[in-house]
């Protein structure tokens, strides 16, 4: 692969093209996925403090992996905004990766409140990723308000069913002019690679690993499908024909008259 | 009364700072927000927390 294709989000380059959550899993077991995964960001979630558990995830996150707060939780703009301010003040840098869901039963943002909250956040300094419904109107209103990137949820969070929003997915990667990174319900690898030949700059996966029979492995497998559909994606796929065949042979017939 | 995280507490009169401590909070590992505003870790020693104040104490968890 070409060692000058990084991933580059508000000026901070990453080789890595898998962004692995840190939900639903063992903290012991989230060195291994990160390793396994080659993962440099790692999303997180603020809740309320608890003094029992005195044991922080921060510990078990190897050092150089980018933290990507989440305000999951938020249920306006103005919750989201307070939620990143909480994050950053947590010292761990400007990232957020905003999640603004009204709805509890499907999980699904809120388009309109996330645009409000990724312009108070990108003027305040944010390096902002919001979590989206592929909307190309909504995709346009979150590049001028000043986001980072876009993420298209490609079906309900945690669901593991694929790229059910695969077409309007494709719509935002050849017109948006900002990293895509298809979030959200990404099963398998073979759908994580599908993402990147289709032109991802990125995926996120969670549900996928935390559900998975074993873990690193499974961290390893969606690496290795990332790394190959980003290829592919860079190559070039051969071409589709709907109709009839092409020989991959000479066509010059011998043995007969 | 000081409404911290959802709950009523008798944490008025201490600083923001003795509350954390006395509550077995790890300073290093939270973020507050008071009344609406973050709080910098800077201001704990000094902010005293009145009747009627309402905090937030958080920190990260695993999350998607």
């Amino acid at each position: 692969m070409n060692n000058d294709d990084k991933l580059i989000l508000g000026g901070h380059e990453f080789e890595s093209r898998f962004i692995l959550g840190s939900g639903k899993y063992s903290l012991r077991l989230i060195e291994a996925a990160v390793q396994h995964a080659g993962a440099q960001i790692i999303t997180l979630a603020v809740r309320r403090a608890n003094t029992k558990e005195q044991e922080s995830i921060l510990d078990h996150i190897p050092q150089g992996v980018t933290l990507l707060p989440n305000t999951s939780g938020a249920r306006t703009a103005q919750e989201a905004v307070r939620i990143a301010r909480l994050a950053r003040e947590l010292g761990c840098g400007d990232f957020v990766k905003i999640e603004i869901m009204k709805d509890s039963k499907y999980l699904l943002p809120d388009n309109a409140e996330t645009v409000k909250a990724t312009e108070i956040l990108a003027k305040e300094g944010f390096v902002v990723m919001p979590y989206m419904y592929p909307d190309l109107y909504t995709a346009r209103d979150l590049v001028n308000a000043g986001a980072a990137a876009v993420m298209p949820l490609a079906s309900p969070i945690g669901s593991n069913k694929g790229l059910a929003t695969k077409d309007f997915i494709q719509i935002l990667i050849d017109e948006i002019d900002l990293p895509i990174i298809v979030d959200a319900g990404i099963g398998r690898p073979s759908q994580a690679c599908e993402a990147m030949e289709m032109g991802a700059a990125a995926v996120m996966a969670n549900t996928a690993l935390a559900t998975a029979g074993d873990l690193p492995t499974m961290a390893n497998a969606f690496r290795q499908a990332i790394e190959a559909g980003r290829s592919a994606y860079l190559a070039g796929l051969g071409r589709v024909i709907t109709r009839g065949a092409s020989a991959s042979d000479p066509l010059t017939g011998f043995l007969r008259d | 009364m000081v409404k911290i995280n959802g709950e009523l507490t008798e944490a008025a009169g201490k600083t923001v700072e003795e509350y954390l401590s006395s509550a077995g909070y790890d300073k290093k590992r939270v973020a507050v927000e008071l009344n609406g505003d973050i709080l910098p870790k800077c201001a704990y020693a000094d902010t005293v927390l009145k009747d009627g104040d309402s905090a937030e104490v958080v920190s990260f968890v695993g999350g998607g």
